[in-house]
């Protein structure tokens, strides 16, 4: 754990140290995270999926305008403006990992499925009522913050924004998991989060930010759920 | 009563608990808080409303206290 801690280069002598998240701290380097920056990575986003449909459309469309013999050539350019812009949502919804998912560490060989057991009380304790039966079902817990609505799983986050159309993608992870039960894995970011939202935003980086409906189609089915109801927490404002 | 956690191996370990009423049980609760810090371990306070606080310090008045790994991007 130090050591990790002290790969990061020191603070240039007189930076100021950031409040909040220890993690954040150290990364002195990284810009804040706002909502004005978010909104900013929103458009960048927003213009790159734009750009991949351009250049693989525009092509397939002139070579079609030319003859109608390349056909086939213009599929491939079609294919490939409706295909990257699908995988980069897949990526995006990939980085979450469910509890009890494909990807947990609870369904790991060695599991001491005891800890695991306690683990999961821990994070019961910690989610409220209606949470706590969202955490069941879906393996993800959702909680509420000034930036949006999050998702954490045992891997990743996702937010989604003021509206609920708009979701983006964190990759973010305890740094050390060895032997750390599954649901603990779901605490430490969950805690981390309460924290410090911006910090933890800060320490995670940024995987995809795009429509929710790009995204929830990438989602295992368990997650959805949870995923519907934060969109709707953020619909309703509640 | 306040109690003094880390998320570990096995699910969370109870490292302390002190109240007004056990002299001393503070101070112990301090020296173990100390340790796990500088083992690289975070803390915060957790508040009724959900919200966490980072702390340095133990407070004498927090209810739980959990000591975590630190975070990452991935």
């Amino acid at each position: 754990m130090t050591e990790a801690r002290l790969k990061k280069p020191p603070a240039p002598p007189g930076t100021r140290r950031r409040p909040g998240l220890e993690e954040a701290a150290a990364l002195w380097w990284r810009a804040e995270v706002s909502e004005e920056s978010l909104r900013r990575d929103g458009r960048r986003w927003t213009l790159w999926t734009m750009a991949v449909v351009v250049v693989f459309t525009a092509p397939g469309i002139g070579l079609l305008a030319l003859s109608p013999w390349t056909l086939p050539v213009a599929l491939g350019c079609f294919a490939h403006a409706w295909i990257v812009p699908r995988l980069q949502a897949r990526r995006g919804a990939g980085s979450l990992v469910p509890l009890g998912g494909e990807r947990s560490g609870a369904r790991r060989d060695g599991a001491d499925t005891a800890a695991e057991g306690v683990a999961l009380g821990l994070l019961g304790d910690l989610v409220g009522h209606r949470e706590r039966e969202l955490l069941r079902r879906s393996g993800v817990a959702v909680q509420r913050g000034r930036l949006g609505v999050w998702l954490v799983g045992e891997r990743g986050a996702i937010m989604v924004r003021p509206g609920g159309r708009r979701v983006d993608c964190w990759c973010v992870r305890v740094a050390e998991t060895e032997g750390l039960p599954a649901a603990d894995r779901v605490a430490h970011l969950l805690l981390a989060l309460r924290e410090d939202e911006a910090g933890f935003a800060m320490v995670a980086n940024l995987g995809f930010s795009g429509a929710a409906w790009r995204l929830r189609r990438g989602l295992p089915e368990s997650a959805r759920p949870a995923f519907d109801a934060a969109r709707e927490l953020e619909r309703s404002g509640c | 009563m306040g109690r003094l956690i880390r998320l570990d191996r096995t699910g969370h370990t109870t490292l302390a608990e002190w109240s007004v009423d056990r002299t001393g049980s503070h101070t112990e609760a301090v020296a173990a808080f100390r340790r796990e810090l500088d083992a690289g371990m975070l803390a915060s306070v957790q508040r009724a409303d959900g919200s966490a606080e980072v702390v340095r310090e133990l407070p004498a008045e927090a209810e739980l206290v959990v000591l975590r790994r630190p975070i990452a991007g991935g």
